[in-house]
This record gives structure tokens, C-alpha cells and sequence, in this order.
């Protein structure tokens, strides 16, 4: 059974594509790195999953999953530091899912809300406003807002980002955590050691997939090689996919990807 | 003059005085927190510009049946919707973010409702409906702001959460709900009412103030959510009994006087507040050992 299924999926901006005609699974209770160059479509591949944008070609498929059913952590979380807030406000959007809209939060919440920054690392921050965190507690306390999420699905949009070495050790060993739960998790990531040592399998994308599968044969350095000389610009006089399956590649060509 | 001539005889011997009190009393209570809102949601003009666009609706009810409280307030309330949801719609399918096209939508209904003003009516009809008159509130009026400050609050109960959320972290609202759009109108509406409830009293124009001068207040003072909004409605409440008073001791307009109380409110918190300009630098430099 799997959980997340990408058909021929076509992603872009103003019909130029940022994840070209890719094709694969996210097995359910897989832990999967995506690896690439930066304008490579890993956050963009990200936003498709969870439909934020829209297909331009081709379709996710959610096996037994709705929308609720992901948690995902945006690259650059939109969180306005000076709105007057404290850490467990900021933890407690989390309950969404389980209390809707207008429920409050419950005894039975609390516990949990103080064991998810417990097993963060942030016992004792509860009451923190929000404007006082470092960028890493901040990471911290929104790895613990997943975790009371509490969902099958876990998409991390580069959770490392200008996050320093314990940090990434402690919030890497919680991923783990996740996935000895079970729980499908995908992450974003630049440290090929990190991946290697961590992440049991691998996307490495650039814009079409370079690879896909153990992080062993995924992360060759030919296919890093291969993937550092994808061409960032846009090409605007580029052809129209006008019937897009089935287009003959003669402008262009799909490097591991379909025959 | 001894204190009871001062402070409590202009509400207890005239009719007009004690309800204009009421009023404005009443409708503190819900325009503090929709202000402190607003600036949370850094949409404090946006309340301005709202003020505007009720122009057209209000006039129209003017121009059908003269100053009367029913007519002038669904008016101003329907222009307010149509400004807010419209320009929501624009800046949700087009590239133009939402201040602009709020921009765009309350110029052209300003003007519209300048137009209508002025096709019937003279000047000082004008002067009534762009700057109120809180001395001449009838008892309708009041129960209409009565109505209008239980739904407010009603409301704001049932939104708090979703409007927090969306304030705090948007783009997370968006990944587990797709409440945010809707709250986001929900909230413009609560504006839109407030501004109506308070332009029969404070005129269309200063009705904002009573909103956003002791919310902006009120931050320089306290922090977490709920003591702001609590503030808020108090110095809201000040103003208008002191407003009210200086214009009756003085024999000024009672609107602006409210307002301007208001204001200097806001100075002395901007100055003097604990967060204000004067203490945080006079605060002696020292830090704690961790």
C-alpha cells in the first residue's frame, strides 16, 4: 500500500515548469530525503503534495489520506514574531486537526503540549513570547507543533536551514522517532552526510528526477554531478506541451525519467 | 462648581447627554478588541479606509428617506460588505495584494457617495453624516448600537481563535483549514459594523478613532492578547465620558472632543507607557547573570 502516489506530475509557474513530468511513489512509513540544487522544485514538489499549487500536468494521488491528514512545515514559516504570543500558543495551532475550529483545549491537551517540548528540548518555555525565541528554539518549537499534529504524514521544507549542529542532531533523532512510529515522512535537505547517515531513501531531483530510491544508489556522484548542472533559467521561447502525454521530448530531454 | 456639577450633573440632568454616554460606552465595549485586531493584523488603515467606503451606503439611505438611524445604517453596512468583498475577490484571483485594490474600491465609493450627498442636501447634511452628532442620539439609535455591539461580541467569542491563528501564522491556518478566507471576510464585516454603529454618533469618519486610537494605545502598556483588548475597551470608555464632558463644559463638538481625548491618551501611553518612548530609555541598562 502506498501513501503518497506522484502521476506524470507537472508543477510550475506561469506554465514553466519547476518539477517536469515526474513519476513515483512516497511509500507509506518511508523516510525520504529530497535532494537538489536550489530552483529545483523540491519546495515546489512539497506545495503540490500538500495542493498549494496546482498541476500543471499529470496528478498526486493521496492513498487513504485527505489534506488533514499531512503536517507540513514551510521553509520559511510566515509567523509574525511580534504578535503578542507565547511559545504554548504557538504550539497549541497544532490541535487544530483534532479540536476544529472553535473547541477549546482541553486538560488532556496540556499533557500532551507539554511532552511534544519536552521531547523538543524546550521544557520550561511555555510561557516564552514568541519574540524572545533564537531562530533554533523557534525550529524547536515548531518541530513540537508537529508532533502534536499528530499526523501520518510529515512534509519538512528544509528544517535545517541556519539551524546549528545540535539542534539538527536532536530534531534528526525526533524524525527517526517519526519514523519508527510508522508515519511517512519526506524531508528537504542540502547535507548529503546527513541524508546518508539518516535517510533511508532519496529523491534527487532537478526539476526532473535525477534519482529516486535507496539513498545509497540515489546519492552516486555521478547523480550529484548530473543534478548540479540542471540550468536554472527559464527558457521563454521554449515550446507549449500541447498534448502532454504525448509530447515526442524533442526539445528536450528527461534524464531518468520516462522512456 | 463642586465635583458633582463637574463630573456627573451634564449626564444626569440632560436626556441627550446621558444617552449620548450610553452610546459611546456601549460601543467601546466592541470597538476596542476589533482594534486591537486590526493593528495585530497590521490593518490599521484598513479601518480608515472602510470608514470611507460606508460613505455611498449611508447617503443613499439619506438620500431616501433624510437622517434616519435604519435606512443610513443598512446602507453603510451593504457599501462596506460590497467594498471589503470585493476587493478580498481581487486580491484573491489577481496578482494585486489586498491594500491596493481596498484602495482602488474605496476611492471609487467615496466618490460615489460624495456625488449622492451632493445631488440632494446641502453642506451641513454632509458635515452630519461624515462627522455624526453623538448629542443627538434618539433611542433607536441606541438600541441599534446596542444590537450591533452583542452580535460584535458574539462574533469575536466565536472567531477568536481562527483570527489569532491567521494573525500568528497564516500560512499554517492555510495548510490545516480553509477557514483563513472566510474569517478574513467574517473580521472585514465585524469592521464594517462597528464603523456603522459608530458614524451615527462619531460621524463615518471619526467613528475609526474610538477603534484604533485605544487599541494603539493600549500597546504600549500591556502585552498578552486579552489584557490588550481589556485596555482597550477602557480607554475607549475614558475617553468618551471625559470627551463628553470637556464638550459640554466647553461647549465644543462632542465627536472630535472624544476622539481628541483619545488621542492624547495615546501620546501620554506612547511617551509613558511601560513600553513607551520615555521609560524604555530610562530604563536602567542591567542584565541577570543567565
Amino acid at each position: 500500500m502506498s501513501a503518497i502516489r506522484i502521476e506524470d506530475l507537472t508543477l510550475g509557474y506561469e506554465g514553466h515548469p519547476a518539477v517536469h513530468h515526474l513519476d513515483g511513489v512516497f511509500e507509506q512509513g518511508s523516510l525520504t530525503a529530497i535532494m537538489g540544487p536550489n530552483g529545483s522544485g523540491k519546495s515546489t514538489l512539497l506545495k503540490g503534495i500538500i495542493g498549494a499549487v496546482k498541476p500543471l500536468g499529470g496528478r498526486v494521488v493521496l492513498d487513504n489520506l485527505s489534506w488533514r491528514d499531512i503536517a507540513y512545515l514551510p521553509q520559511s514559516a510566515e509567523i509574525d514574531r511580534s504578535f503578542p504570543a507565547v511559545v504554548s500558543d504557538l504550539v497549541a495551532l497544532g490541535f487544530w486537526k483534532q479540536r476544529g475550529l472553535f473547541a477549546a483545549i482541553r486538560g488532556i491537551d496540556h499533557k500532551a503540549l507539554e511532552a511534544a517540548l519536552d521531547a523538543v528540548g524546550l521544557s520550561g518555555f511555555e510561557q516564552r513570547p514568541i519574540d524572545t525565541l533564537s531562530g533554533g528554539q523557534l525550529q524547536r518549537a515548531l518541530f513540537a507543533r508537529v508532533l502534536v499534529q499528530d499526523a501520518p504524514v510529515i512534509l519538512l521544507d528544509e528544517p535545517f536551514a541556519a539551524i546549528d549542529q545540535r539542534t539538527v542532531a536532536d530534531l534528526t533523532s525526533l524524525i527517526q522517532h517519526w519514523h519508527g512510529e510508522g508515519r511517512t515522512v519526506i524531508a528537504v535537505l542540502h547535507d548529503a552526510d546527513l541524508v546518508r547517515a539518516a535517510f533511508p531513501q532519496t529523491l534527487l531531483l532537478a526539476r526532473e528526477q535525477i534519482a529516486w530510491g535507496d539513498t545509497a544508489s540515489a546519492l552516486t556522484p555521478e547523480n550529484l554531478l548530473a543534478a548540479r548542472t540542471m540550468v536554472e533559467a527559464w527558457d521563454d521561447d521554449a515550446p507549449w506541451h500541447d498534448a502532454p502525454v504525448a509530447h515526442d521530448h524533442a526539445g528536450h530531454s528527461h534524464a531518468g525519467g520516462r522512456p | 462648581m463642586n465635583f458633582y456639577d463637574l463630573l456627573i450633573a451634564p449626564f444626569a440632568q440632560f436626556g441627550f447627554m446621558n444617552r449620548a454616554l450610553a452610546g459611546a460606552m456601549i460601543l467601546s465595549l466592541s470597538a476596542g478588541p476589533v482594534g486591537v485586531f486590526l493593528t495585530l493584523r497590521r490593518m490599521s488603515l484598513t479601518g480608515d479606509a472602510m470608514a470611507h467606503a460606508i460613505l455611498p451606503g449611508a447617503a443613499a439611505g439619506f438620500l431616501v428617506s433624510g437622517l434616519a438611524i435604519l435606512p443610513m445604517t443598512l446602507g453603510g453596512f451593504a457599501a462596506g460588505l460590497v467594498v471589503a468583498v470585493l476587493s478580498g475577490l481581487v486580491s484573491r484571483f489577481t496578482i494585486q495584494r489586498e491594500d491596493s485594490s481596498l484602495a482602488a474600491f474605496y476611492l471609487i465609493s467615496l466618490a460615489l457617495g460624495v456625488m449622492l450627498v451632493s445631488l440632494k442636501g446641502s453642506n451641513v447634511d454632509l458635515m452630519h453624516v461624515l462627522f455624526g452628532t453623538v448629542l443627538a442620539l434618539n433611542n433607536d439609535a441606541l438600541i441599534m448600537i446596542g444590537a450591533i455591539v452583542t452580535i460584535s461580541l458574539v462574533t469575536l467569542a466565536v472567531l477568536w481563535r481562527p483570527l489569532v491563528a491567521e494573525c500568528l501564522d497564516p500560512s499554517f491556518l492555510r495548510s490545516v483549514s480553509r477557514a483563513g478566507h472566510p474569517v478574513h471576510l467574517l473580521f472585514l464585516a465585524l469592521v464594517v459594523i462597528n464603523l456603522v454603529g459608530g458614524f451615527q454618533a462619531l460621524g463615518t469618519l471619526l467613528a475609526v478613532g474610538l477603534m484604533m486610537l485605544p487599541a494603539s494605545a493600549a500597546r504600549f502598556w500591556v502585552r498578552s492578547l486579552e489584557a490588550l483588548c481589556a485596555l482597550a475597551v477602557l480607554i475607549a470608555m475614558a475617553s468618551s465620558y471625559v470627551g463628553l464632558l470637556i464638550s459640554y463644559h466647553l461647549s465644543i463638538a462632542s465627536g472630535p472632543a472624544i476622539i481628541l481625548v483619545a488621542g492624547a491618551v495615546y501620546f501620554v501611553s506612547m511617551l509613558f507607557g511601560r513600553r513607551g518612548v520615555v521609560t524604555s530609555n530610562l530604563r536602567p541598562v542591567r542584565h541577570r547573570v543567565a
